[in-house]
């Protein structure tokens, strides 16, 4: 009997354990979604971008180099887009409005540009007007160097905070060893701008010697979501890890995210890449994934439109091909979700001005989640 | 004697030429292993083995070998639609990545003579600068 009660006992703390374990570390799938998916806008290739304008259109970049209007149901395409360099992870890629658009109509793109002396692209950061559906009064507001022919980590994703400062991503363009640890390289960092592309006089590496003037911090490896937190009006990031380790930090003035010298994942081949996932003076990151879901596009949801998921953060996964939901206890993640699995590489998600979610699906197109009541 | 000369001289060139294009592989392909490890490892994974249902194998790819036309196609301009490797339907789309003829070529002889691949043709700038969009 009294073995009984001891195996009991045990069985008890083995389930509790091994449950506890189970809300980290794994994606829960959903029976009953509280919404039905519905194709809004169908045939785009790669959506990267997407935006809503007052009057209830959308804009939505083409990787390949098209800004797509998408008004009652029709697609015309913007003029006068500047010339990308469409190449491997590259191309036109975010969009985002100035949060006064409906006063001033700046609208801010980021794309791989060939613009400099050196063959092949680098990340640029560009504002325009949209007048007569073209692209007007064009500035360039930051170009990153030096151009290169790799093909991947661009970064780009854009987003203002509430003091108005205009934020963007830019990977380390497959320079691991090279840039994202060095401040007066450009690549594996968070930027930080005026709106007008003047740089802050209190960004960290002014007076860093050459150091990067537009950058907010480093250590970062290919950022593709960013979004404003609701709450506490930070700057949320979400970067790719190589094979493991994709992360969601918070950017913080002047911080060292630690990429290549601490990471959860290992290089593809297997091999590791350090065995080290801590440092002294290198931030942790508020959640990490092993395995990669690979993710961009990020919102958080502030809408009352899906019950239970007011302040939860949605990612797209491109490897896995769903739209992850994470619950959230202030920075701790206390639930995953899988939504709509199966769906295809989910390239951005967003919350409309309606309260509803916006899902980029690649190869198909913009999916709206209808509220089931 | 003379017909000694004359095949002595004849497998000579031979032996040459066929190291040759031995030495045009091996370059082609290392240039190919740096495109990979760029462009293409981040779905198909390190040893070609891509994912299950998801992203097709390349390593002892039916599709690869057999489909050399519609392969080096989908590495110069993309690939969408369904297409059946080692019996499994795939219908991701690859998006197009953007690379020269050159590249293209390289990155072909590194995956059609790797992890198990072999082809005893080299896929040549010309071969690749004749195919045409569908």
């Amino acid at each position: 009997m009294k073995k009984s009660m001891y195996l009991a006992c045990f069985f008890v703390v083995m389930t509790y354990i091994s449950c506890a374990q189970k809300t980290e570390n794994e994606v829960a799938t959903v029976e009953n979604p509280p919404f039905t998916p519905e194709l809004l806008v169908d045939g785009l290739q790669i959506p990267w971008g997407m935006e809503f304008l007052p009057d209830g259109s959308m804009l939505i970049t083409e990787k390949a180099g098209e800004i797509i209007h998408f008004k009652a149901g029709v697609k015309t395409k913007v003029g006068n887009v500047p010339a990308v360099y469409d190449r491997g992870q590259g191309g036109l890629l975010d969009i985002q409005l100035h949060p006064n658009y409906a006063e001033n109509g700046w609208i801010y793109l980021s794309f791989a540009s060939e613009e400099g002396a050196e063959k092949g692209g680098n990340t640029a950061i560009v504002r325009a007007k949209l007048v007569d559906n073209a692209l007007a009064d064009l500035q360039t507001l930051y170009k990153a160097t030096p151009n290169t022919t790799k093909g991947q980590h661009f970064g780009s994703r854009l987003e203002f905070d509430r003091e108005g400062y205009l934020y963007f991503s830019i990977g380390e363009r497959g320079e691991r060893d090279i840039n994202p640890q060095d401040r007066t390289r450009d690549g594996g960092k968070i930027y930080r701008l005026h709106d007008d592309g003047r740089i802050p006089d209190d960004n960290p590496f002014l007076g860093l010697e050459n150091g990067v003037k537009a950058a907010y911090t480093y250590g970062n490896r290919n950022p593709q979501g960013m979004a404003l937190h609701p709450g506490t009006g930070e700057i949320w990031i979400h970067e790719h890890g190589p094979r493991g380790g994709d992360e969601i930090n918070i950017v913080e003035k002047g911080a060292n995210y630690g990429w290549p010298v601490i990471t959860y994942g290992i290089n593809y081949s297997g091999t590791p890449i350090t065995d080290q996932t801590a440092k002294a003076g290198m931030k942790q990151p508020i959640h990490y994934w092993v395995p990669s879901i690979a993710p961009s596009g990020m919102a958080f949801v502030t809408s009352d439109r899906y019950p239970g998921w007011k302040g939860s953060l949605l990612v797209g996964s491109l490897s896995f091909q769903y739209l992850e939901r994470l619950e959230l206890d202030g920075t701790k993640v206390t639930r995953r979700e899988k939504l709509l699995p199966g769906t295809g590489r989910v390239r951005n998600v967003r919350q409309g001005p309606d309260g509803l979610i916006y899902v980029a699906v690649e190869g198909k197109g913009i999916y709206r989640l209808q509220p089931r009541d | 004697m003379k017909l000694f000369i004359w095949a002595y001289l004849g497998l000579l060139s031979g032996t040459s030429m066929y190291l040759h294009q031995d030495a045009g592989l091996e370059e082609s392909m290392k240039r190919g292993e740096e495109i990979y490890a760029d462009f293409c490892i981040t779905c198909h994974l390190d040893s070609g083995e891509g994912v299950a249902g998801t992203f097709p194998p390349l390593a002892k790819s039916d599709y690869l070998m057999q489909q050399r036309e519609a392969s080096i196609r989908g590495v110069k301009y993309g690939q969408s639609g369904e297409i059946v490797v080692n019996g499994v339907t795939y219908n991701s789309m690859m998006m197009d990545p953007g690379l020269e003829e050159e590249e293209v070529a390289d990155v072909m002889n590194y995956i059609l003579n790797s992890w198990g691949n072999r082809s005893d043709t080299m896929v040549t700038v010309e071969e690749v600068a004749q195919i045409q969009p569908r």
